[in-house]
This record gives C-alpha cells, sequence and structure tokens, in this order.
C-alpha cells in the first residue's frame, strides 16, 4: 500500500519536474502581438497572403516583414482588427471577387478535340494547348474548384465554372490555378459582366463559341463609359460597371450577362441580391 | 466541326486487366471453395453465401446511393466481400447474423472510408471479428460436415484448433487424436467456417489466381513460411503440449487468409518487400494467438493487425530508387 | 542462357509482326514540304531564308541558335513558298518553312565527303553538328552536344541502341537488317570522336534476324552485339547501360557520369552520312502502323513531308482514325491532324480507329502494387501522383518524382486506370517551375 503510493506519487513527481525542466528550458518567445493576430485571422489557412497558413502571416505580420492588408479574405473586420494590434492606420482595399469570364460550356463552346486523362485543367491544358477550341475558354475540369479554400465555385454538368459571388472571399487561388487566366477579380458590386475571355476575331469566335464575344462594338456605343473593347475582346470599365446594365439586352451574342439576373446556365447558386451581402466577411 | 479525336497524354495503351477483371477473378478462383462448402454443409451453407452476398450488394448500393456516388456494384467488390465474408461463418450462422455481418463489412468496414481503395482493414475480416465479439456463441457453434446425399446429420463439434485449444488449456497437453487427421483437413471434413474445410478447393483456386498474375508469391509464401517455422520451433520444444507445423497449415483459416483475405490488395503494401514483413508478421501473430492467446485461431486478428501497420510497412519499405548508387556501385573503380 | 535485361518493366504486346518483315520502300516526294524550325530539344533554329528563295536540296534554311541547337536544312529542291506557323507534333502552330518542290531533287553545291580517319574529332563534330543530326530514336537530343562531355567525365563504352522496345516500330529494325554498313561506319566514326575502345550494340531477342545480320557485319570491326531480354523499357537510356554493362547512372545523372555515350543506330547511320559523304539529315526511316492503316509499311521519308501523304502512301486509312499517334504506343505523341510534318523525332505513325486503343474509364486505386513492381525506376508512381493531384508537390518530390522515366509502364498496367504519368509529368512541371524560381 504505502509503496504504491510512494513510487506512484515519486513517479508523478518527476515526470512534473522533468515537464516543467523541459518547459523552462525549451521555452520559444513569442511576440504577444503574433498571437493576438492568429486569432484576429478567419483561420482558413487560405493562402491568399502568400504566407504558407494564418499561423506564418501572424508572424510576419508581427515582425513587421508583412504588410497588414494582405488578408483579402478577412476583409474590412479583419484588417480593422489587425491595425488595431499592430497600431498602424489601414485603409481596407474596395473588396473584389473572382469572376469566370466564360459562358462557353459544353453545348455552347466546340472542343478541339475528345481529351482522355486527369481531371485536371493544367494537365489538359499541356495536351495541344487544352481540348477547347477557344484559346481562353473556362476547360471545366475543375482545378480552380479544388483550389477554393472556401468551396464558392462549382462545376456545372455541361462543363463550366461558376464563382459564387457570396461565397466568395477574393482570396486569388483561383486566379493562380486557372492555367487560362479565364478567372479575373472584380469589384464585389460589380455584377455585369463580358463572360468571354478570347481575343481572336470575332468571325473566328464565333466558329467556335454561341456565346463568344465578337468585338460588335454595340455595348461600346451603348454605353460608351462602362465598356471598351481591346485585342477584339470587350470588357466593363470600373468604376462604370454601375451603367452597364443597359448593354446586357442589346448584346447579340449574350455575351454580356447581369448576375443579378442569374449565374451562367446550369448553376445551382442562387442569383446574388444587390447589394450583395458576402457571407465570410459580414 | 467537333473533333472526333481523342487526345491523351502518354501511354496511349493498356493492359486490359481491369479493376473489375481482378475482382471477376478472385470470385471466379472462390467458386471450388464455395461448391465444396455447399456440398459438405447443404443449403445453410448455400444460404450463408446468398445472403451475405445479397447483404453486401445492397449495403453497397445503399451507401453510395445516400452518399450521392455513383454505383459501384459492377466493379465486383462488394461481391467478393460477401464471398470472403460467407467463407468466414459458420454454416450454422442465422440468418440475421449474416446480414448484420454484411452491413458491417461494407458500411463500417469500408465505406464509410470512401469506399473501393480506401479502407484501411479487410471489410470481411472487420465483419467477423465484429460479429465474434459480439455474438460469440453463434459464431462458434460448429458442425461437422454432413454431405449431400450422405444421409449424415450435421453434429455440433469442436473444429480441430478450438478442440486443441479446450485441451491445452485443461490439461496443458495436446488431445490425444486430433479428430481426423490431415487428409480430412485437406479434403474438408472438419468442423470450421465455410471457407476453411476444404484446403484442396481453395488451392485450386488460388493456382488459378496465380496462373492469372493476381496474386504475387510475396504474401501467401511468408505467411505460411512464417507460421510453419514458428510453430515447427514449438513443436520442436515440445511436441505434447505444441501441435506440428502442418497440423496448423491446414486448420483453421490459415489458407484462406493466407491466399483470400491477407493478399486484399487494398488492405496489403504496395511494395514488394514491404509484402514480405506483410505476410511474417501475420504468420507470426497467427501462431502467438493459436498458442498463446485466448481465441483458438488467431488468422483474422493477425490479419487486421497487420492491415493497420500497412501504411508504416509502405512508409519503411520503399524500393532503392534507380540510381541512388555509391561510386563504388557504379561500376566503376 | 540467361540474356541481360534491367529489373522492372513490363512486356507489352508488340505488334511489330505488321510492319517487321516490310523492306524499307521509299516515300513518295510530296508537292509541299514543311520543314519546322524546332525539330530538336534545345533553342529553336532561325529561319535563314526569304520568301520567294530558291533552294537547293540539303540548304541550311535555319540556322541553329547556341550550342544545344542544330541547323535545319531544305529536304528538296524548290522554292520557299511560307515562313509562317505551322501544325507542330505538340499540338501547337510554330514557326516553319515551307518549301514547294520543283521535282529535281537537286543538291545544293558545296556539300563535301570526307575521309573520317583523317578529320579530327573536333572537325568531326562539326560535322555532325552541320548536318543537323539529332537523336534519331525520338528524343531527338542534338547529337553533337553528346559527343562532347566535360573533360572530367572520361568515356570508355559507346553503347548503340538497337532495342526499339516500343510496340508496333520496326523502323531501327529494318535499318539493322538492310543497312548495317552504314550503322557500323557511323560507329566507327563516333569511336574516333569520342575515343573509345568499347562498343557495344544492344538489340532485344524479337530481332534474331537483325541480331544476325549485325553480328556478322560488327565482329570483324570489334564491335559487340549482345542480345537482350524482351521488355519495356529496355531501350530506355539508363535501363540500356544497366543492361548491357552492369552500371547504374547516379539519379539526376546522366549516362556520361558512368563514362558511357548512347547513340540510337539510326543515328549512327546519320553521322556515317554526315561526316562521311557530308549530307545533312534530310530523311529518316518511319514505321506507318497501326490497325486503321491499310497497308502498314516501313517508308523512308523526308524531314518536313505532312503525315497525310504517309497515310495515303500507305493506302489511306481503313476507317476514320480516333487517335493519331507520333512514335510508339507508350511514348509517343497523340496529334490534332494530320497536317502535322514528319520531324527528326517522327519514329513513327500510328493510327487508331474506334474501338482500337483502350478506353477503360478511371477508377479508385486499389493499392494492387502493380505499378510498383514493373516500374523501371524504382519509384512509387501511385502515392507521387497521389500527392500530385492534391497539388502537394514537395511531398511528391520526397517521393522522387524527379526520377520518374516517362516510360508509361505504371499506366500502362494499372487496373484502374489511372493516368499515373500524367499526374507525375504535372508534379514533375511543378517541381521544376518551383526549383528555377528559387
Amino acid at each position: 500500500m504505502w509503496a504504491s503510493i510512494i513510487s506512484l506519487g515519486g513517479i508523478g513527481l518527476l515526470a512534473a519536474l522533468a515537464l516543467g525542466l523541459a518547459a523552462k528550458k525549451f521555452a520559444v518567445e513569442t511576440d504577444p502581438r503574433e498571437l493576438a493576430l492568429l486569432e484576429a485571422l478567419s483561420g482558413a489557412n487560405c493562402g491568399a497572403c502568400g504566407y504558407p497558413g494564418c499561423a506564418a502571416y501572424a508572424k510576419a505580420v508581427a515582425s513587421g516583414e508583412a504588410a497588414a492588408t494582405l488578408c483579402t479574405p478577412g476583409g474590412a473586420a479583419t484588417l480593422a482588427r489587425i491595425a488595431h494590434i499592430m497600431g498602424v492606420e489601414a485603409v481596407a482595399a474596395d473588396p473584389q471577387v473572382a469572376v469566370v469570364l466564360c459562358q462557353g460550356d459544353t453545348r455552347k463552346a466546340t472542343a478541339k478535340y475528345r481529351y482522355l486523362g486527369l481531371a485536371d485543367c493544367n494537365a489538359a491544358q499541356k495536351i495541344a494547348d487544352g481540348p477547347k477550341q477557344c484559346p481562353g475558354g473556362c476547360l471545366g475540369l475543375g482545378s480552380c474548384v479544388r483550389a477554393c479554400p472556401f468551396g464558392a465555385i462549382e462545376l456545372t454538368a455541361a462543363g463550366l465554372a461558376v464563382i459564387s459571388r457570396e461565397k466568395c472571399t477574393g482570396c486569388r487561388m483561383c486566379v493562380s490555378a486557372c492555367p487560362r487566366q479565364v478567372i479575373h477579380m472584380t469589384p464585389l458590386d460589380a455584377t455585369v459582366h463580358v463572360l468571354c475571355n478570347s481575343h481572336d476575331k470575332g468571325a473566328v469566335v464565333r466558329k467556335y463559341c454561341q456565346v463568344g464575344c465578337i468585338a460588335c462594338q454595340i455595348c461600346h456605343k451603348t454605353v460608351p463609359e462602362a465598356y471598351l473593347i481591346q485585342n477584339f475582346l470587350a470588357h466593363v470599365v470600373y468604376p462604370h460597371h454601375v451603367q452597364a446594365g443597359e448593354a446586357v439586352v442589346k448584346c447579340p451574342t449574350k455575351c454580356i450577362r447581369d448576375f443579378v439576373d442569374g449565374y451562367p446556365e446550369g448553376s445551382t447558386f442562387a442569383p446574388p441580391t444587390v447589394p450583395i451581402n458576402r457571407g465570410q466577411a459580414a | 466541326m467537333e473533333s472526333q479525336l481523342y487526345l491523351s497524354s502518354s501511354p496511349h495503351a493498356h493492359s486490359g486487366t481491369t479493376t473489375d477483371r481482378v475482382m471477376r477473378d478472385v470470385i471466379y478462383s472462390l467458386l471450388p471453395a464455395c461448391a465444396v462448402s455447399v456440398y459438405l454443409f447443404g443449403w445453410r451453407a448455400l444460404l450463408v453465401l446468398l445472403l451475405a452476398i445479397g447483404g453486401c450488394l445492397a449495403t453497397e448500393a445503399l451507401c453510395r446511393k445516400g452518399m450521392g456516388q455513383p454505383s459501384t456494384l459492377a466493379d465486383g467488390s462488394a461481391a467478393l466481400t460477401g464471398i470472403l465474408l460467407a467463407m468466414n461463418l459458420p454454416p450454422s450462422a442465422p440468418w440475421w447474423l449474416v446480414l448484420v455481418g454484411a452491413v458491417v463489412a461494407i458500411a463500417i468496414g469500408k465505406q464509410v472510408y470512401g469506399g473501393l481503395g480506401h479502407n484501411p482493414f479487410n471489410p470481411a475480416l472487420v465483419a467477423r471479428v465484429v460479429l465474434l465479439i459480439s455474438f460469440p456463441v453463434q459464431m462458434t457453434s460448429w458442425t461437422t460436415p454432413a454431405p449431400l446425399g450422405s444421409g449424415l446429420d450435421a453434429v455440433t463439434s469442436a473444429t480441430p484448433l478450438g478442440a486443441m485449444k479446450t485441451a491445452v488449456m485443461l490439461t496443458g497437453k495436446l488431445p490425444e487424436a486430433l479428430s481426423g487427421g490431415l487428409g480430412h483437413y485437406f479434403f474438408g471434413s472438419m468442423a470450421g467456417s465455410l471457407g476453411e474445410v476444404s484446403v484442396l478447393a481453395l488451392l485450386l483456386g488460388a493456382a488459378y489466381l496465380f496462373w492469372r498474375r493476381v496474386l504475387t508469391w510475396h504474401i501467401p509464401a511468408t505467411f505460411l513460411g512464417s507460421v510453419v517455422v514458428c510453430s515447427g520451433l514449438f513443436w520442436l520444444i515440445d511436441p505434447a503440449r505444441y501441435p506440428d507445423p502442418l497440423f496448423h497449415l491446414f486448420t483453421g483459416g490459415l489458407i484462406l487468409g493466407a491466399f483470400f483475405m491477407a493478399t486484399d490488395m487494398v488492405t496489403s503494401p504496395v511494395t514488394s518487400r514491404g509484402m514480405l514483413v506483410f505476410g511474417v508478421g501475420c504468420g507470426l501473430i497467427t501462431v502467438l494467438i493459436r498458442l498463446f492467446g485466448g481465441y483458438p485461431e488467431g488468422v483474422s486478428f493477425a490479419i487486421l493487425l497487420m492491415n493497420a501497420v500497412t501504411p508504416l510497412i509502405d512508409r519503411f519499405t520503399r524500393p532503392r530508387k534507380f540510381g541512388l548508387v555509391t561510386e563504388r556501385q557504379t561500376g566503376r573503380a | 542462357m540467361k540474356l541481360k535485361t534491367f529489373p522492372g518493366g513490363l512486356h507489352p504486346p508488340d505488334n511489330k509482326r505488321w510492319t517487321a518483315h516490310l523492306p524499307i520502300l521509299e516515300c513518295p516526294l510530296p508537292d509541299e514540304l514543311v520543314i519546322l524550325l524546332s525539330q530538336h530539344i534545345g533553342a529553336p533554329a532561325e529561319a535563314c531564308v526569304q520568301v520567294g528563295e530558291r533552294v537547293g536540296k540539303g540548304q541550311v534554311v535555319g540556322t541553329a541558335k547556341g550550342f544545344v541547337s542544330v541547323p535545319v536544312h531544305a529536304s528538296t529542291s524548290g522554292e520557299v513558298v511560307a515562313i509562317e506557323p505551322r501544325p507542330h507534333p505538340s499540338g501547337r502552330r510554330l514557326p516553319a518553312v515551307v518549301i514547294r518542290a520543283d521535282g529535281a531533287d537537286a543538291w545544293v553545291d558545296g556539300l563535301q565527303g570526307a575521309d573520317p580517319m583523317v578529320l579530327s574529332p573536333d572537325q568531326i563534330r562539326d560535322r555532325i553538328r552541320a548536318a543537323g543530326v539529332v537523336g534519331l530514336g525520338g528524343a531527338t537530343f542534338p547529337t553533337h552536344v553528346k559527343l562532347t562531355p566535360p573533360a572530367d567525365k572520361p568515356i570508355d563504352t559507346l553503347v548503340i541502341n538497337g532495342v526499339e522496345c516500343e510496340p508496333y516500330l520496326t523502323a531501327d529494325h529494318r535499318l539493322m537488317l538492310e543497312e548495317p554498313d552504314r550503322i557500323v561506319d557511323g560507329c566507327v566514326i563516333l569511336k574516333r570522336v569520342l575515343g573509345v575502345d568499347r562498343i557495344l550494340v544492344g538489340i532485344e531477342n524479337n530481332k534474331p534476324d537483325a541480331i544476325a545480320v549485325m553480328a556478322a557485319i560488327c565482329s570483324p570491326a570489334g564491335i559487340e552485339v549482345v542480345p537482350l531480354a524482351v521488355k519495356y523499357p529496355q531501350g530506355a537510356e539508363k535501363q540500356l547501360i544497366l543492361a548491357l554493362t552492369g552500371r547504374e547512372v547516379p539519379s539526376g545523372g546522366l549516362p556520361m557520369d558512368v563514362g558511357v555515350v548512347v547513340q540510337n543506330v539510326a543515328t549512327a547511320a546519320a553521322v556515317s552520312d554526315a561526316v562521311r559523304l557530308g549530307r545533312p539529315l534530310l530523311e529518316r526511316i518511319a514505321t506507318v502502323s497501326g490497325p486503321a492503316v491499310a497497308e502498314p509499311r516501313n517508308l523512308r521519308v523526308r524531314i518536313g513531308t505532312p503525315l497525310t501523304h504517309l497515310v495515303s502512301s500507305c493506302g489511306g486509312v481503313q476507317v476514320e482514325p480516333e487517335k493519331i499517334i507520333l512514335g510508339g504506343p507508350m511514348m509517343g505523341a497523340a496529334q490534332l491532324s494530320l497536317d502535322v510534318p514528319v520531324t527528326r523525332g517522327t519514329s513513327g505513325l500510328l493510327l487508331f480507329g474506334p474501338g482500337q486503343f483502350a478506353l477503360v474509364p478511371e477508377g479508385p486505386c486499389i493499392r494492387c502494387g502493380r505499378c510498383v513492381r514493373v516500374c523501371p525506376a524504382h519509384i512509387l508512381p501511385t502515392t507521387i501522383a497521389g500527392y500530385a493531384r492534391l497539388n502537394l508537390f514537395d511531398q511528391a518530390a520526397e517521393f522522387d518524382a524527379m526520377d520518374c522515366i516517362e516510360c508509361g509502364c505504371c499506366t500502362y498496367t494499372c487496373p484502374a486506370a489511372i493516368p499515373l504519368v500524367q499526374a507525375i509529368r504535372q508534379a514533375k512541371g511543378a517541381i521544376l517551375a518551383k526549383r528555377r524560381k528559387v
């Protein structure tokens, strides 16, 4: 009885001593601000800031190595907290979201060949520059879907990536995952976009896509300040996107779309309501 | 115009050996053992087989549907699990026991991990062990075979391994005569589960698998080899207490385990050296459980334990990559 | 006697019987030849002729840019009608010099032969480079670079690759049967350049006639012909060196690290033409085969001939092809159209119609380990591919993704039809990109 109490108690004491010593000896000095910063960050570890995870970014900010403004997914709220902890002034950039500038799914855009192999856009792009005739169109193999840390991207049944404006936090992971640069960052409140990414001439585009921009200038003539045609491709001029909606009905190939009227065909996301209530930042 | 051409990354050729063909081959290889079990145990064995296969297929279909995944019945893996489960059950198993086993095997043994290829443990063995622990009475009521047309009645009896364990536990010695003798074990007239009884039928199936190159020698050879060596050592030490290696080889689920359960590709190592380690581990644990454990049979536990360390084995048995050489090995002085 | 080979690999049905017995036929000259400026590994050549200019057969139309580069030549005489992007085997449109043949097929002035035994090694190398000789086995690495090892890498063995382990292809086989003297002459010249004593010719044992012919002509010249076990990828450089010499090229190293230079039999023949006759590399032997081709053949074809012309000179197609492969089925490249011209690397053209090629749907990995057993690089294809799919390229690198030789054995044998090689290739690309960045 006594023997066991003493021996067990002794072992306990020894272990406690060892742990205590180890904690003293191997203690790591941490900047208290670093911990506070980590608390302030979302913990999504998305990598949008360019650092491997929130902890690394917190450390970089605390040491003054990184700017306070890099956590785009956190939005203005997170930025304010970071700025407060670091005691700096920081102005939030206008919130941005990613948009897939393409509506040419498998029914609307012509395939260059039938692709067999890895379901990955970057892998497919290496084979004769991708299985779509269009050099800029969405390949629909979902590299962006897998890259998105927030589940904001879906693939339609006909093979088109669609990004939800509500769920997107603007972290740009999809932008860098896409081999065809079809995903662009746009202001959150811009819901009208020219959904085409082909710089081919109109006659060429017509051959391979029913919903491609043919650079007909009609949108530009309708709202001159909101649209610009460059390299045979129209795009919305920010911050004049507010007026862009007028041209939607005028576009002969229907490649200008207002997401408030619904996302591209096949998407299950509910169309955004204006003003957009972004889930993550709210 | 849409192009009719297919483009893909090289290689453009395929061997033609697909997953469903591999599964079908394993199913074919088990047919002789199924036939023998039905012959020996009659309609009860057939019922167990059909219930197990049907239960597994139904569970698989339900699971896939519930998870919103495409059906995988066609790949044959669920049917195979059903057959293997039946092989691990006593012929007297009540219908509900078989169905519980089928649900456990597919739902808990396989689909919760994400389906074929993702399960760490052999699904049929998970089910067997769950049943053995939950329903020990039903799982260990053995009957002697009563071949169709022989007019014999099935009599409750112990398995040879069970008889050995009981005798050794009670008397510290082997029983006078281990019921039957090796010939009986070989052709299948001992008590046991469906797949344990006929070594000959199992070996026929295994030969087919070797011929089809579905099996490699690594796991069966090391499994059986280590059982023989390890049990042989004990037998040499004390032949009165420990049975001889041949007894170990031909009784219980060893043959079934070594050729059909341990070689389950999903749950065994992918490297050749890993397979050797895996086989030896299975053999040693089997003998230890048989001789010193609480259960008479240790094959299932041995395989499941080794399944658990398979990722570890794979990690430590990576092949030496081509060109990882020292100056001397390059062949130059 | 046990034949020499390497550990790993497999033997896919070789399908060589369709063309192995057919003598090499001259492919008729097409009306228009498309000389691509990028026909080799390294910097593309730069066009040095003008549209409208008349060129002679063998005239340089594109000059080499940099050391790892070779010039390209007009394969026949005629007029330059365009210098513009044309379909390239890579699937892109890349710059090419288009020549309308005048039918005279007249050599350009100034090509002179020489006796290789009075030339210095450097002079021989220059002639080889000027002739545009590249590895004709398919890799198209400029030959003069391989023949210029640094001083600290002494070479003692020349390995001549007559393995031709790719299914369907019989171009090297026919070359060894019909023109062994060109090969041997090339070997002698290469021996002089490298200053080696030992020359080994590796030939797979499924070509006993080629082994007999080569052995008869090689042994008097002191060249050893070694029959090898029939196994893919026996013709891969490092595997071939291991099989023939027992030396293992270190990971990430080159054959010269173990004192070996490997050249293909067709390359050796081209070296002979370049040095002894002064003729540039204007033609090669290519096998046109596959179940969709009406009459499979071995053709001697000019560089720049459109593939459509090759097919029509083989009696056209039996069925509309659904898959066009340049090279062999294991490592060749699928093509977008038959408008692509023959390049120096075109060892074969294979056509497959509907239902004549593998279309196995991909399934989950069942961890059967077949890919691990067949991998000649002894890496774990399934593990690397798994990491690659999750974009975990650092882990893929840790599992030796960079040692993959992309032979295709793993994908060929995978029961789940997982595109393992493609996934590993992705990982390799990402790892290289990362290394370049750092």
